[in-house]
């Protein structure tokens, strides 16, 4: 069997939105199958809305299938109407591409990029005809792999995964191919698993949580420990030193349908040195390597007029911190084909680095929304979590904005950080309402959206020690806001529902005792669980309770120095000692500026890989002082005093 | 209203195949990115949020097939004088996705009714799973020959019971759905009119008693033989030949549930007559370089 299609077909006719499953993607490959090639098959584990514009996901799909000895076909979660229907025929999971049943790759390969999914892969395992539990699989059955930002703590699912891939994925598919080529070419025998799982542990940046035994005293983990001397002790990530090495996504996926981020999307660095605390994306992707200047504008050149898009995303985690970024924007602009007009988005774009000639290029074409991420209300907060945004940047930004012809504009906001008092709570409010008055000034409709999110600790940042508020404390942080902002119906305020927050911080941070209950919440069937109209915190409860387990002690606790975290045997590259002083700065309000500009704070991930941060050109960032001062227009190393905090530091973390 | 600088183009286009599950909004998205990489001079729409002139008929629901499906398109003069309609179909259908097929391009006249008015009707190959040939004409018959046909159905959300006797312009019994051997239902071909309101297939079928299966069952076995026949029945009806403008269309489910056929374009032209229903076709008549100018429509 190599399709399903034909037992497919019928059942589209009875699911929303059929065009989810039919592939066809401008860009979508059709690769023959070879039994001496490696098939892996790329599983997103949400909706393909969500899911086909990834772009970690493209970019290995087309390296993959560059391989003579690879293949490499997409997955994405099937909701829950087909999930059900795919169930009642005894049809399994299935790629997109051939419509060929996942058992018959050789990986599946998840992409991990928030805790939520971890019941959906478990849905795609189940589905797919393999045993959800990585002990109960055999030769016959594809290896489970999972990478992706989430895999830097894959420790509650260290039950259901063969292997876990840790850092940049360009490079180590190829070694991994490589060891699974050679297993299939022995031709699988029966026990053979457990040797190929060893051979791949050897591959950096690979992990196989079954190799390695975790040891508890009491509640508290003490270990977690190789089974065998040729498993490493730790596992580093892996890091690509160069991105002008890695062109990709060259044939960017148009979808038929319509998904999130509709439109080219060309990645412009990896990696930040802003250093903000709450920041998981930002402590383990560095060192910053961007992608030369000529190199992007082609990609852009290339990719519009290859997909027909109007629109270019230049994503990074801070774009507005791409060197000479408003030169590529302008060229971008005017290298617009023809009589057709292209709007570029920039995603993450720092407030202090919105400047007016930015504001002045992307509003040239289609003026989409604009979204600055403050993170926090007070300057002295603001502190605490190292997001270095002065007041008056924001309000500069805001009216630049405004003074642009925007009329609205989204601030994304964290609460329940490390420090927070009412005071900072009431902060987000009142910077809410000072930028609506500035932007009255420009136009009498301008308005606002506050969207608050609770704050969830993450490993391998400075806050991976901090218990994390309660729903209670999250609620009524809300409620204040809420009571606050009630005359001004310009100002909206959006939140983040608190008991989701609870979840994602038990899975977050959590051990491999968390496994059972997860699979408990599946089979119960709790999946699409970052879907509002599906999650459902009960069952979570409930479930964590049946098994034993708090999620108290996993979400709300603070952890302390000499504690054994579950992931200190992987490695982002960040010295553990460096994270702690980092955690000791933010208790004491102190912010530590870029690293770019100022002398190495050895925090590990440039020494450690021997690699650099890797700039594009030598023009500084537009995102210059970072509210510190500093002078970048030297490019060097500048002796900066941070400008004084607002003295109203009041409580303790 | 057409704006007189600039030229409008009519094309038709198949939706067939795999490409049938994405709905009538993805569809035109599709070709908003197919004229960019054409690089055809769409005119666009003045204002805040600049949006290309492009015009739909009426909207094929997702999940059917259709070997007739219409677009106008307002390109922008003077630059569009110079595009050569001929060779649109061939530049147009590799930058569309596979199954989305342009089969015919041509200049309206300014003036001209625009596609929500120039079709009255479609014509629809529907294969009604359940009923044999006979039981079929015998219901076709109660049908045709009924004062009234009240039927309920969803229309903007709400549910409503509306008579839909006026809207079935014809209705016939082809011949038996075989499955091997098996009569498993019968092939209707059915005219439909779409205006003031259409009509849909999947509703023509709930005014049956009992009503006909849409969607085979899915652990039926799929018979490939009967596939290439539905297949070949699509094609013959293709444009080009002298049922142009016709089109086959196919209902949600791949294999051949219900199995319809549609027509739409019909041109209102060179005579300005307006048929409420056009039983049959003049056919696809677009040679550019013997258009009689102010010809109309082109087909």
């Amino acid at each position: 069997m190599s399709s399903i299609w034909h037992q497919l077909e019928p059942l589209l006719a009875k699911v929303q939105k059929p065009a989810r499953y039919i592939g066809l993607e401008d860009g979508a490959q059709t690769p023959d199958h070879d039994p001496r090639s490696v098939a892996w098959l790329l599983l997103y584990p949400d909706t393909y809305e969500i899911g086909l514009p990834n772009q970690g996901l493209q970019i290995l799909y087309e390296i993959l299938n560059e391989r003579p000895d690879a293949v490499a076909e997409r997955s994405y979660a099937p909701w829950t109407d087909l999930a059900a229907l795919l169930r009642q025929r005894g049809l399994p999971l299935f790629s997109v591409d051939t419509h060929r049943p996942a058992g018959e790759f050789d990986l599946l390969a998840f992409n991990l990029s928030a805790e939520l999914v971890y019941t959906n892969v478990l849905d795609c395992i189940d589905l797919a005809g393999v045993p959800v539990r990585a002990a109960d699989r055999g030769p016959e059955h594809p290896l489970v792999v999972a990478g992706g930002h989430c895999t830097y703590n894959p420790e509650p699912l260290a039950d259901f995964l063969d292997l876990v891939v840790l850092g940049d994925g360009e490079e180590v598919v190829a070694d991994i191919t490589e060891v699974v080529r050679d297993w299939k070419a022995s031709g699988r025998t029966s026990g053979s698993r457990l040797g190929v799982l060893r051979e791949l542990a050897k591959v950096p940046g690979v992990y196989v949580p079954s190799l390695y035994e975790a040891t508890y005293e009491g509640e508290h983990l003490v270990a977690v420990t190789p089974r065998h001397p040729d498993v490493p002790d730790i596992v580093e990530k892996r890091t690509v030193a160069d991105l002008a090495d890695w062109p990709y996504p060259k044939r960017q996926l148009v979808p038929l349908t319509e998904v999130v981020h509709d439109r080219l999307n060309v990645e412009v660095f990896r990696g930040c040195t802003r250093g903000c605390r709450f920041c998981q994306a930002g402590m383990i992707t560095r060192p910053v390597r961007e992608r030369p200047a000529a190199q992007v504008r082609r990609m852009v050149a290339d990719g519009l007029r290859r997909t027909g898009y109007d629109e270019v995303a230049l994503t990074s985690l801070s774009t507005a911190d791409f060197s000479g970024i408003e030169q590529v924007v302008a060229e971008t602009i005017a290298d617009a084909p023809d009589g057709n007009q292209v709007t570029v988005s920039l995603p993450s774009l720092r407030v202090d680095a919105f400047t007016v000639g930015i504001a002045a290029e992307i509003q040239k074409a289609r003026r989409t929304g604009l979204t600055f991420a403050p993170e926090a209300g007070t300057w002295r907060m603001r502190q605490v979590i190292n997001k270095l945004i002065r007041e008056e940047d924001l309000y500069a930004a805001v009216d630049a904005a405004y003074s642009q012809g925007w009329r609205r504009m989204k601030l994304y906001f964290l609460t329940g950080l490390p420090t927070e008092t009412d005071v900072d709570t009431l902060g987000i409010a009142e910077l809410g309402r000072r930028c609506v008055e500035i932007g009255k000034k420009h136009h009498r409709s301008a308005s606002v959206t506050l969207s608050v999110g609770g704050f969830v600790p993450k490993p391998f940042t400075p806050f991976q020690w901090f218990g994390q508020n309660t729903v209670p404390e999250l609620r009524r942080k809300i409620g204040l806001l809420r009571d606050d902002l009630r005359r001004h119906k310009a100002v909206q305020l959006k939140w983040h529902d608190p008991k989701a927050s609870l979840v994602e911080g038990i899975m977050s941070r959590g051990d491999r005792r968390l496994g059972p209950g997860i699979e408990d919440v599946w089979r119960r069937g709790g999946t699409f669980q970052e879907w509002s109209e599906h999650f459902d915190h009960d069952l979570w409860i409930d479930t964590m309770a049946a098994h034993g387990l708090s999620p108290d002690w996993y979400a709300h606790r603070h952890r302390t120095e000499d504690e054994v975290l579950p992931w200190d045997h992987l490695s982002a590259g960040l010295h553990k000692d460096f994270l702690w002083q980092d955690w000791r700065d933010a208790l004491d309000e102190v912010g530590l500026e870029d690293c770019r500009w100022t002398p190495c704070y050895d925090c590990g991930a440039c020494t450690g890989y021997g690699v650099e941060h890797i700039v594009a050109s030598a023009v500084p960032p537009a995102g210059g002082s970072q509210g510190t001062g500093q002078d970048l227009r030297t490019g060097g190393a500048v002796p900066v005093t941070l400008l004084p905090s607002k003295p109203e530091r009041v409580g303790a973390p | 209203m057409t704006a007189p600088a600039n030229r409008r183009v009519r094309f038709r286009f198949t939706k067939v195949g795999k490409v049938r599950f994405t709905s009538h909004r993805d569809v035109a998205r599709l070709w908003e990115r197919a004229l960019r990489r054409a690089q055809l001079p769409v005119a666009r729409t003045e204002g805040f949020n600049p949006r290309p002139k492009v015009h739909f008929g009426l909207a094929l629901p997702t999940g059917y097939e259709s070997a007739g499906e219409y677009l106008d398109v307002d390109l922008r003069l003077p630059e569009a004088a110079d595009v050569d309609l001929a060779v649109l179909p061939a530049t147009l259908t590799p930058l569309l996705p596979p199954g989305l097929d342009v089969t015919a391009a041509a200049s309206v006249a300014a003036g001209t009714s625009s596609l929500q008015q120039a079709v009255t009707s479609c014509s629809w190959r529907i294969e009604a799973l359940g009923p044999t040939p006979a039981e079929a004409t015998a219901e076709v018959e109660r049908l045709l020959s009924a004062a009234s046909l009240p039927v309920t159905r969803q229309r903007k959300g709400e549910e409503r019971t509306d008579d839909i006797r006026p809207e079935i312009c014809s209705l016939a019994v082809t011949g038996p759905v075989l499955d091997g051997d098996d009569v498993t239902g019968t092939v209707l071909d059915a005219e439909l009119a779409t205006q003031p309101r259409g009509l849909r297939p999947s509703e023509l079928l709930s005014a049956f008693s009992p009503r006909p299966e849409e969607v085979r069952p899915p652990d039926a076995p799929v018979d490939d033989a009967r596939r290439r026949a539905a297949r070949a029945t699509r094609d013959r009806r293709d444009v080009g030949t002298a049922r142009g403008g016709a089109c086959v269309m196919r209902a949600p489910a791949g294999r051949p549930a219900p199995k319809d056929r549609r027509r739409g374009g019909r041109p209102a032209a060179p005579a300005p007559r307006k048929e409420r229903h056009e039983r049959t076709g003049g056919g696809f008549t677009h040679h550019p370089d013997r258009r009689r100018p102010g010809a109309g429509l082109g087909w």
